[in-house]
Order: C-alpha cells, then structure tokens, then sequence
C-alpha cells in the first residue's frame, strides 16, 4: 500500500477536515483501535497492565488534558498533581457516600468537580501570563496537596491518612478493588481515553480551539476578532482541568487503589505530566500519546535492558532516566517544540512525496 | 463643509449612505501626551473613508479608540445614531467592526484557513458541549457552513494556495492579505484598516487597492482608511481626514483636502507657531 494524497480527491468540507485525511491514516486507525479494544485485552496480564498499559492510558488522559492549557491555550500550568488529586479525592468522596451509583458516572463528575477547581485557580490567568502564571499555578499544586493532608473530612478521618478505593463494579465485573483483573482495568481506562481523546479532538477541531489557539498566539488579535479572553481562558483551565481530575480519578480508583496525596500527587506529577507534553508535542492531540507512551516506557525499557540485561545497580539505571529525560527536555524545547508530533509529521511529509521530493 | 444630509452619489455611480458611525469631540490624553485633540468627524455608510496625517498624528489612536483598545478621555463614538458606552474590543467586534493592524496580528502558529474561519467567531453560534459532541450537535455542520463561506473569500483574494500554510511562513505581503481576509470573513458593517499597504511593493500595492475597492463595491462595506500614499489615498478615498498633532486640520473630499492651505502646510514641513 502506497501512502498516497494522489487519487484520493477530497469532494467536501467535511472530507478535508478529516482528523486523517490520508485513508491509509484512517485505517491505521481504526486499526489500532480494534487492536486495542480486541486484541490486548486477550493477552495482558498483570505485569504488562500494571507497569505499561494502564499507567500509558491514565498519563495519557492527563497529557491531553494538560495539553490543551498549554498547547493549545497557551496558558502555563505547574498544577497538574494537585488537579489529578483534586479528581481521585473528588471519586473518593463520591464513591464512598453513594455506593449505589456507577462508578463510571462518579469519575465524570470527579472531572467534573475538578474542572471546578481548576476554573478558581484560573481566575489569576486574567491577569498574569507566563512565568508568573506558572508560579501560581504552582502554588495551586502545593495548596491542594496541603489542603488534602490537613483536613480529616477528604480522607474519611481514616487513621493512616490514606484513602482506599472502595470495590465497585461496571456490568457486574470488578473495575476497582482488591478483585480487579488486569483486562478490566485495562478496559475501563482505554475507554475512557477513547472517551476524552474524541471530545479534546472535537473541541480543538472547532470554534474553541480556535480560541484558544487565537489567545494564544496573540491575545490582542484575538480580542478584536471578538474572542472573549476571559471565558476563553477559563473555558480551557475547565476543559484541562475536567480531564486531568477524570485522570486523576483513574489514577487512584483503578491503578494504585490506596492513595497517599503527597507521594501520589506531588510536584513530581505535575512536571512528568509536562515533560509528557513536551515531548510529545505541544498542541497536538497525537503528541499527548506519544508523550505518555515514551515516558511511561523508558523507565520500564531501561530496567529492562541496563539492569535486566546487562546486570547495571537500579540506582544507576534511574540516573540514567533522569539524565535522558532532561536532556530531551531542553532538546525539545530548544529544537522542535512540537515535539514527537511534528517529527512524526515531516516524516510523514516526506514519505507523502517520495521518492520525488519536487 | 459637506453638505450632503442623507447620502449621495458618487462620481463612479456608488450609492452613499446617511451616517453610520460618528466621532464627537475626541480627545485622548497618555498621561502629559495628547495623541487626539477634540476631533469630530463621522463616516457615512458604504463609503470609503481616508484617514491621513504625518507620523505621530494620532491615526492609529483614533482606530484603537473606535475599536475599544482605548478609552477616549473626553467625547463620544456613536454608531448606528446611538451613543455607545465603555466597551472592550471583542463587544465592539460583536458590532460588526473588524479591523486590521499596522503592525501584522495574525495567529503564527495556525494555518491560513484557521486565521481566516477565526474571523468569523462571532457568526458561529454553537457552544463548548456542541463542539465536543459535534457530530451529534450539528457543529460540525456549521462548521462546514462556514468553511464555505472561507473559501469565497479565500478566492476573492487569491490565496488558495497557501490554504494550509502555517501564517508563520508567509511572506510579508501575503500576510497583509490574510488579515484582510480574517477581517472579511467577519462580514463586518466597517471594516477598519491600519496601513494596508505599508512596505508593499507597486505590485502588491495594485492588487490591495483592488482588494479594497471590491470589497466596498460588492458587499457594500464601509471602510476606514489610514495610508500613506497620497496617491492611492486619492484613487480610493471619498472623504478624507487629515490630521496633524492630534488635532483635524482637513475634511473633506480628496480635491478639497488637496487644496486645503493647512494641509499643505502640514505635509510641506511649515513650522508650527
Ligand atoms: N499606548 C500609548 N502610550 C503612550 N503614548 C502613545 C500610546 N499610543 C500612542 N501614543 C502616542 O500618541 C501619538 C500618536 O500615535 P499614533 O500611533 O496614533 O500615530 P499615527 O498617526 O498612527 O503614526 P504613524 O503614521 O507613525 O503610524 C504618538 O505621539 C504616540 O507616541
Ligand atoms: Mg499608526
């Protein structure tokens, strides 16, 4: 199969403004889909669910949201683990007084309650930009976790501080708990991935993206075209924030299943998150997945092969992490701020051309 | 001066309108600087309105107090016969008033099309939770609506080629006629437009005033003009204001402006007493 625009005419709007508008795309597409939905459930077990496949979902989830304050918006956030502990104490809350409702809906409302937050601790966004921004945001994440260690009510004044996940089910199959199996844990977030990858691709398709990206790139342009700077950037601190807080709830309910704020939702989450995003890509979709699948996997590939295979200490394994993390974050940043995306793209690019590139 | 109480007709046949937005004794201070001094004047529908003056007059003021970047310290703008209170850019945009700058503001890091349908913001209706369901809501089918509506005027420029391009890239000129674009694709009642010309080639120069006048010809909008070109501000203009140290030292039409002693004075260096 050739990767061809040639032969393949576009006859409406629509057609051109396909999420793939190569149909060699789209299959591959919808081929990663039946992948994912049919084929991997069949084999993960719980080494792959726990240390790949279900952290990758969640980050994903959370790079998306992310990303579309900082990719597409423009507006910096250091916040992200406060935001995501916002949405598993928000799901916590939730599932322990209605036990009878379906944890599905609790953890749209997580997001939901999260977006909430999100849209207070936007509000200084009116006014400040860049650095200043993030240092508030930054104070949001350090707030939050506080917030979460000193008031007794958030963790049911449970003895340890900790809060655990309830046993709940979707379609009488365990989905949090002690009782969860590998493939239903695996489902349940994909679904929500495939769930939050079609809304955030919706939005960043249409009007609000557009004034988003608009605010973004010129904040006074924006507002003569009648761009409305402050529900446009609160609308973007609600949507990032609705996505990271379902992240967030995921993250808890169903990946750890007992939580400690500060360990679990640290600072240290929201710079992952970010190095997520930027080297994935800033402003695209795509680049939020190809972020969270490399840094989910580098650690798990490393250890694999420096210790595993070549016998290394473990300590030297995750310095060796840290460097290659840091020095593709200032390589990025300097070089191509679009990330994994955009290198993705002229690969594409050229291959669409070749071998003629004229 | 212009005695002409509710519109006429121009020499090239154009129908002119009665008075669609009118300034009343502006003035606008920057702390010990006055940019405007006490100017009035008023723009008439379907017309094309110039206005001139050296560097430092006071034009691209008077453009941001019409469009609500500044606050007018004394005066009042009044459109459509209504006095029009404080408002903040994005409501007077809301107006039906676009605008272009002199310094370029487009979106760099978005295509062509996406600047343009960007424009047209304040005709799409439909909200957060429609777009995110967007098939389901029929956004994508404004969507494609208004794409439609991009692509005449993507043709009435003649920049379908560069669709796609990020607006980055572009060369100065055609970024010029991408903010025009932007601006059209508002379909506003006056268009305002801040040196269309500025640093333009003839060539180029040729193909804006033709843009300039089809726009004012075919979807009768109203037009706001700053230029330098004396030449083209003649060939394109009906009315003309000339300003000078932020006060009005002309109005009138281009013949009455040209032979107008201040204005003279003002372009040819005369000192100032
Ligand atoms: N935001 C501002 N703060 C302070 N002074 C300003 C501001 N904007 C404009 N001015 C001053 O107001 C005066 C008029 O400036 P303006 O930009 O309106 O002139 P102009 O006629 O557009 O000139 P040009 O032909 O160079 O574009 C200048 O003296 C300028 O320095
Ligand atoms: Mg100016």
């Amino acid at each position: 199969m050739f990767y061809r625009e040639a032969g393949d005419f576009k006859t409406s709007y629509g057609e051109d403004s396909q999420t793939f508008p190569i149909k060699f795309d789209r299959l591959r597409y919808f081929a990663v889909l039946a992948i994912a939905f049919g084929v991997v459930p069949l084999f993960i077990n719980d080494y792959w669910a726990n240390a790949v496949a279900v952290p990758f979902l969640i980050y994903a989830i959370a790079a998306i949201g992310l990303n579309i304050l900082v990719g597409y918006a423009g507006q910096v956030s250091l916040g992200t683990g406060g935001f995501m502990a916002v949405g598993a104490y928000a799901v916590y809350k939730l599932m322990t007084a209605f036990p009878e409702v379906s944890i599905f809906i609790h953890v749209i409302l997580a997001g939901g309650i999260t977006a909430a937050v999100g849209v207070l601790f936007g509000l200084p966004s009116l006014r400040i930009k860049g650095f200043y921004l993030a240092v508030a945001t930054l104070a949001a994440q350090f707030f939050l976790v506080w917030l979460f260690n000193k008031v007794p009510w958030f963790y049911n004044y449970s003895a340890s501080g900790q809060i655990n996940a309830p046993d709940r089910t979707i379609f009488g199959v365990f989905v949090t708990g002690a009782q969860t199996s590998a493939m239903a844990k695996y489902l349940f977030c994909l679904v929500m991935l495939t769930l939050v990858a079609l809304v955030a691709r919706n939005l960043t398709r249409g009007t609000v993206g557009r004034k988003w990206m608009a605010i973004r790139d010129m904040d006074i342009a924006a507002e003569i075209i009648g761009v409305n700077p402050l529900t446009t950037k609160l609308s973007a601190f609600a949507v990032s924030s609705f996505f990271i807080g379902i992240a967030g709830a995921l993250f808890f309910a169903v990946y750890l299943g007992a939580a400690e704020v500060g360990e679990a939702f640290g600072i240290q989450k929201s710079f992952l998150i970010l190095f997520m995003v930027i080297i994935g890509g800033l402003g695209s979709i795509f680049g939020s997945f190809a972020g969270a699948a490399f840094l989910v996997l580098l650690p798990v590939f490393l250890k694999n092969v420096l210790v595993g295979t070549l016998g290394w200490p473990t300590d030297l394994a995750a310095h060796i992490e840290l460097m290659i993390v840091g020095g593709l974050i200032v390589v990025f940043l300097i070089a191509e701020p679009h990330g994994l995306a955009q290198l993705w793209r002229v690969a594409k690019e050229k291959l669409r051309l070749w071998p003629f590139p004229h | 001066m212009n005695d002409m109480s509710d519109g006429y007709v121009t020499a090239d046949g154009r129908q002119i309108g009665g008075v669609l937005m009118e300034m009343k004794n502006i003035t606008l201070k920057f702390g010990g600087v006055t940019a405007i001094k006490d100017i009035s004047f008023d723009v008439r529908a379907g017309e094309i309105r110039a206005i001139i003056g050296p560097n430092g007059a006071g034009k691209s003021s008077m453009l941001n107090v019409i469009s609500g970047f500044y606050v007018p310290t004394e005066g009042e703008v009044w459109f459509k016969g209504v006095k029009r209170g404080p408002m903040r850019p994005y409501q007077v945009a809301r107006l039906g008033i676009a605008r272009t700058f002199q310094n370029i503001a487009l979106f760099d890091g978005m295509s062509v099309l996406d600047n343009i349908l960007t424009g047209r913001l304040t005709l799409m209706k439909k909200g957060l939770l429609s777009q995110a369901a967007w098939w389901w809501s029929g956004a994508a089918q404004e969507e494609y609506e208004h794409r439609e509506k991009v692509e005449k005027i993507i043709d009435f420029l003649e920049i379908q080629n560069i669709r796609k391009t990020p607006v980055g890239r572009l060369p100065y000129g055609l970024k010029k006629r991408v903010e025009l674009a932007r601006a059209l694709a508002a379909e506003p009642k006056i268009l305002l437009l801040d040196e269309p010309m500025a640093g333009m080639n003839v060539e180029e120069k040729e193909d804006m005033s033709r843009f300039i006048l089809d726009v004012n010809d075919e979807f009768g909008t109203t037009i706001v003009l700053i230029e330098h070109d004396m030449g083209v501000v003649m060939d394109l203009s009906d009315r003309v204001v000339v300003m000078d140290y932020g006060k009005k030292i002309g109005d009138g039409t281009p013949d009455e402006v040209r032979t107008n002693q201040d204005v003279i004075d003002a372009y040819l260096g005369v000192a100032h007493d």
